[in-house]
């Protein structure tokens, strides 16, 4: 079953993978995200295998990446890594830049480690669970989806809400799947295919992140001179590993479900490790349980969010939502049949991943030094390089200029999005889940002969509609405690 | 702390059109409702074949939810007001009009002549002067780009001035 691990080519493609995925978790607005949506359009010269594979190995390693920035030049790589510039910095401004690094790829390491154990038990039992489901249930488990990420994603949750109507509405343009009838084409031949994912993914993160990087070409970095990275000390280690392991049960839990994974699962574990901490007063001066906490809950979150994502075929985070496109462009159709039908396609995913965790150690621990280099690229010669790529990876999918136009719409307007506090994830979850939240609405009304109260019958339905109304309620609660919902 | 109650505070001073609030609200209301309106010309589907419901149901449904959450943020900043962001800086604006010179360029010349146009402004809008990374993100950075996707992915760029060179 593990052959096709041992393969010279997806053993290029996951060390590729790997290194390509550090680099981008490196470079501060670039991140796995952006480039899984920029690479996703090579991966069609590779097998499905070796495809997702690559995609995968950039999303562990991409995730790590993002440490290194946030610890020697105090900006998080990656959003997923904001809660380690906490005590990564102050760390390594105490002349410790080397430990700092070191707690970080170790945390990493094993709550990457850990989550893909989860992910090896658990996808299988939620896939199990899948078999029951009937198009009623899977419309409400996607809108459970939604709702979870408007209560537990990074910003306002009614912000979110209207992203994610928003994202399910750009779906909806083109034939209608069920009648042919052009919604939203307005005579334009090419959008009655509908708007793509690409377009989209890559205007919404890598040309909307060019635009911000435009407003910030005053910003000064000051870096904290790294010698080499240090394994934690037995010290250290006695310290932080209840903290990893609380945090890498945080971070896979986060995961699983469909939010903001690494992001939100980092700022919970940071905040754990800090309310469990002997000596909480250290944190933000550069405790090595804080990087600890943060950087295990963020790893974890990977191999959490390819839980729902392989089981139901609902992404657990932005990322995943990329890996999910690579994987049904290239026919793979994820759900439970995919476990019945291609184990052996599944085994290879997971022995990657871990893999993937063990490559980034590796190459975290002696490279650290050589890919902090990469971030004093200049952002005047990085982005146009960026523009390019963005530009002619979107146009080679459907060899269409259309597409271009689109992307630079949606880089706009997710440049205005975020200037108003509105995310741009459930902008890509919506887009992800709209084909299936419309198209099993409609078959469950064709099932239920237009009753639409025949969903309270159902009693898988039922409890992910109650789960969907605490998710909402959810934030009204939590408002009350800190006041935020616009 | 301080300088985010001010902000807020510069914005709540400002009349209601020119709060940021009412602007994001306005536009979302705008462009939803002339949507919401444009579903009313979808085709509907014979009662005979109606399976479910009609094609313009969904979008309906999804633009009054927008609207009425639109709403809602409005009506809550009432309470609490958004803080007033800073204003756009100068390169913004000259990256803006970049992309649009990069859209007319690709459409009327050439597409490979586009992305190096835009690779040049953009650099030196951001301040590169040095001409050799100029030359870079132009010219070499955009030939790599075209032979790796043309000899490696197979893939044909649209015919313009610069890829008739190398098609014909």
């Amino acid at each position: 079953m593990m052959a096709p691990m041992f393969s010279s080519k997806l053993l290029l493609v996951l060390l590729f993978g790997t290194l390509f995925g550090l680099v981008l978790g490196v470079l501060p607005g670039l991140g796995p995200t952006t480039g899984g949506a920029l690479i996703l359009p090579f991966t069609m010269t590779l097998d499905p295998l070796s495809a997702i594979i690559l995609l995968t190995s950039i999303y562990c390693a991409g995730t790590y990446g993002g440490a290194i920035t946030a610890v020697l030049i105090n900006t998080p790589g990656t959003p997923a890594a904001a809660a380690t510039c906490l005590d990564g910095y102050p760390l390594a401004q105490k002349g410790e830049a080397g430990r700092a690094l070191g707690m970080a790829t170790v945390s990493s390491t094993v709550g990457g480690i850990f989550s893909v154990i989860v992910l090896v038990f658990f996808a299988p039992i939620l896939a199990n669970l899948a078999y029951e489901f009937g198009q009623p249930e899977y419309f409400a488990l996607a809108i459970f989806g939604l709702t979870m990420l408007a209560s537990i994603g990074d910003g306002s949750p009614i912000k979110n809400l209207i992203a994610g109507a928003f994202g399910i509405l750009i779906s909806t343009v083109g034939k209608d799947f069920m009648t042919s009838i052009d919604r939203f084409t307005y005579g334009i031949n090419e959008l009655s295919v509908g708007i793509g994912f690409i377009p989209v993914v890559v205007g919404l993160f890598a040309i909307s992140e060019m635009l911000t990087q435009s407003t910030l070409l005053d910003q000064v970095f000051k870096r904290v001179a790294l010698k080499a990275v240090k394994l934690p000390t037995k010290d250290d280690y006695k310290k932080t590993w209840k903290t990893i392991l609380r945090s890498s049960g945080i971070g896979s839990f986060i995961g699983v479900l469909p939010a903001e994974g690494g992001t939100v699962a980092s700022l919970i574990g940071y905040s754990e490790a800090k309310r469990f901490s002997k000596n909480p007063e250290e944190f933000g001066k550069g405790s090595v349980e804080g990087i600890a906490g943060a950087e295990a809950a963020n790893n974890a979150a990977t191999g959490g969010a390819m839980v729902p994502t392989l089981a139901l075929g609902i992404p657990g985070s932005a990322t995943t939502a990329v890996i999910l496109t690579g994987l049904i462009i290239h026919g793979v159709r994820p759900g439970p049949d995919l476990f019945k039908e291609q184990p052996e396609f599944l085994y290879g995913i997971f022995g990657a991943m871990l893999v993937a965790n063990v490559l980034f150690f590796i190459f975290g621990f002696f490279g650290a030094k050589i890919f902090a280099r990469i971030t004093l690229v200049p952002n005047k010669i990085l982005w146009p390089m960026i523009f390019a790529v963005s530009v002619c990876g979107t146009y080679s999918l459907s060899q269409s200029i259309i597409d271009v136009w689109i992307m630079l719409f949606f880089g706009v307007l997710g440049f205005f999005m975020r200037r108003y506090g509105f995310s741009v994830v459930p902008v890509i979850i919506g887009l992800i889940l709209g084909e299936l939240v419309e198209g099993t609405l409609r078959q469950s009304i064709v099932i239920f002969d237009g009753n639409w109260l025949m969903f309270l019958t159902r009693p898988i339905a039922l409890t992910f509609f109650i789960l969907s109304l605490i998710a909402l309620a959810f934030p009204l609660i939590r408002s009350k405690k800190n006041k935020k919902i616009i | 702390m301080n300088n985010v109650r001010d902000k807020k505070r510069a914005n709540k001073s400002l009349p209601f059109f020119f709060r940021t609030e009412f602007k994001v609200f306005f536009a979302i209301i705008l462009v939803s409702t002339i949507l919401l309106i444009s579903t009313f010309s979808f085709d509907t589907v014979p009662p005979i074949l109606n399976r479910g419901i009609q094609p313009a149901t969904f979008p309906k449904g999804l633009l009054v939810l927008i609207i009425a959450l639109t709403s809602i943020i409005y009506y809550l900043s009432f309470k609490k007001p958004w803080k007033k962001e800073k204003s756009l800086p100068k390169p913004f604006f000259l990256t803006i009009l970049s992309f649009i010179i990069f859209i007319i360029i690709s459409k009327t010349l050439d597409f490979f002549l586009a992305i190096s146009v835009l690779s040049i402004l953009v650099s030196y809008y951001w301040g590169e002067r040095r001409i050799f990374y100029l030359l870079l993100v132009s010219i070499i950075f955009p030939l790599v780009v075209f032979i790796f996707f043309e000899m490696i992915l197979g893939l044909r760029f649209p015919p313009g001035i610069i890829t008739n060179l190398y098609y014909y």
